[in-house]
């Protein structure tokens, strides 16, 4: 059994559909197979922080209780949830003297918490606890020939560093060399997408993604690698807006590291979520040779 | 559309500022800014901004309080991190942005309507009340309370694409224990300021 709680934030259940249906059979194939976190709750994003950054400790603080009530470590996909779960996490165990006020108003709640938890992203827990040796033996289909821009983003990089280079992390270029895939020299790699920025202030957005997708078209690349809903979401679905705002045709697939992961590994690609695209996967399908047969 | 004085003279700046910011960010450094600029040259939102970081910084280092509330600076920032992992003082200035944000929010100085604190409050107003956020309803609360009745026809046709490929549903979703939840959030409201 797994030492992972699986805690898929509001994104997973909702757009990020296909982010969820991929990391599921990944995890089972690598031998970790993931349970979903019961009754979790969400974890407030950057929303919460900008509001009331107490009650975003406390609420986090219930779904760490959770957690270690059931004596598993958390795995975020979200690098908005792995953030905000782990800066409370590392705030709840500080001096602050706002930190043991919470721990005492948890308790009162019927949710202690002791500070046993650890949380991860899943691209982590396959670096670190699974190796890419192993993942490159449960390598079926190499991606071979396939040219990837490795997406990073912010929040799974920044602000904590222990991880990865928060400026040139490699470990989705690393992962994705291992399932047989070229990474490009993507220089845009840790550049911010805007977040929520698409839906509220939607010129300013547009223009973050564009400059993210013409850095990747620049590259050669043929799709986008994504850690993070937020991300996936933005760069694929302001993809339209873009191409009629810039006049510049930077159409290209964003899909979640763990769909590629999932078809090197020789799992159907029904079970990846391949089907939610809303930009057509031709030339990726063709790309990748047998028209799509894999 | 307020109109305010800018500071002219030294009874205008607020000598607690500094420690309040401190206090509220955890950011304890603010102090030892260099005023280098490389928050403001690391920023990707920077040239949007009508105060850079780095005068931000300086702002709240010397007390201008109201120019710090009330810039859309702190606003803007999306929570990259940039800034604050590439500052040579340490200061965690994405943090001292939050607090910011926080104090903003509390003294109702922010640009009415205007749409990201619109969308932090509805966000966790969901929350607090069903524990989880419903992607449909959080961005229906934003359009509407934000006024923008016409950016939400606008992303009709999104829509649409994401309710044929299964991505966003009409569901509100709700955790179970929400008595528990409600417990918490009265425990931590209680005795909070």
């Amino acid at each position: 059994m797994s030492r992972y709680a699986y805690y898929p934030g509001c994104s997973l259940k909702g757009n990020a559909r296909p982010y969820e249906e991929s990391i599921l059979p990944v995890f089972r194939d690598v031998g970790l197979p993931l349970e979903e976190m019961d009754d979790w709750n969400c974890c407030g994003a950057t929303a919460y922080f900008s509001v009331d950054d107490t009650m975003a400790a406390a609420i986090s603080g219930r779904n760490l209780a959770l957690a270690e009530r059931a004596d598993r470590d958390i795995m975020a996909p979200c690098a908005g949830c792995y953030l905000t779960l782990r800066k409370s996490n590392e705030f709840l165990a500080g001096r602050d003297p706002k930190a043991a006020k919470i721990l005492f108003d948890l308790k009162k709640a019927g949710c202690e918490y002791r500070g046993t938890v650890a949380v991860k992203h899943p691209l982590e827990v396959l670096r670190n606890d699974v190796g890419y040796g192993k993942i490159k033996s449960l390598v079926r289909r190499p991606l071979a020939g396939l040219r990837v821009a490795s997406y990073y983003g912010c929040q799974l990089v920044r602000p904590f560093t222990d991880f990865d280079d928060p400026d040139h992390p490699m470990a989705l270029d690393d992962l994705l060399a291992a399932a047989g895939a070229t990474p490009v020299d993507y220089a845009a790699k840790t550049r911010c997408c805007g977040g929520s920025l698409t839906g509220t202030i939607e010129d300013v957005g547009l223009r973050l993604n564009y400059i993210l997708l013409k850095e990747a078209k620049r590259k050669g690349a043929d799709c986008l690698a994504t850690i993070c809903p937020l991300c996936q979401f933005n760069l694929e679905f302001a993809q339209g807006k873009i191409v009629k705002i810039y006049g510049d045709d930077v159409r290209l697939p964003v899909l979640y590291f763990s769909q590629l992961l999932g078809l090197a590994m020789g799992i159907d690609k029904k079970e990846l979520g391949f089907a939610r695209s809303i930009i057509p996967l031709k030339s990726f399908w063709a790309k990748l040779g047998n028209g799509g047969a894999r | 559309m307020k109109i305010s004085r800018k500071v002219a003279f030294e009874e205008d700046l607020d000598p607690g500022f500094l420690d309040e910011i401190e206090q509220a960010s955890g950011s304890r450094e603010i102090e030892s800014c260099i005023q280098c600029g490389t928050c403001s040259g690391s920023c990707p939102m920077s040239v949007y901004m009508d105060v850079q970081p780095r005068k931000i910084m300086a702002m709240v280092k010397n007390g201008f309080r109201d120019e710090a509330l009330r810039s859309f600076t702190i606003w803007l920032c999306p929570s990259c991190y940039t800034c604050q992992v590439r500052c040579p003082s340490r200061i965690k200035i994405t943090d001292v942005m939050y607090a910011l944000k926080r104090k903003a929010i509390r003294e109702k100085v922010y640009p009415a309507r205007f749409a990201i604190p619109v969308l932090d409050r509805e966000m966790t107003r969901l929350i607090a009340a069903h524990g989880r956020s419903s992607e449909l309803w959080l961005l229906l609360r934003l359009y509407l309370k934000s006024r923008r009745p016409w950016a939400m026809l606008k992303m009709a046709p999104l829509g649409l694409k994401l309710m044929k490929t299964g991505r966003m549903s009409f569901r509100r979703e709700s955790i179970k224990n929400k008595a528990q939840l409600r417990s918490l959030v009265k425990a931590v409201k209680e005795g909070a300021r």
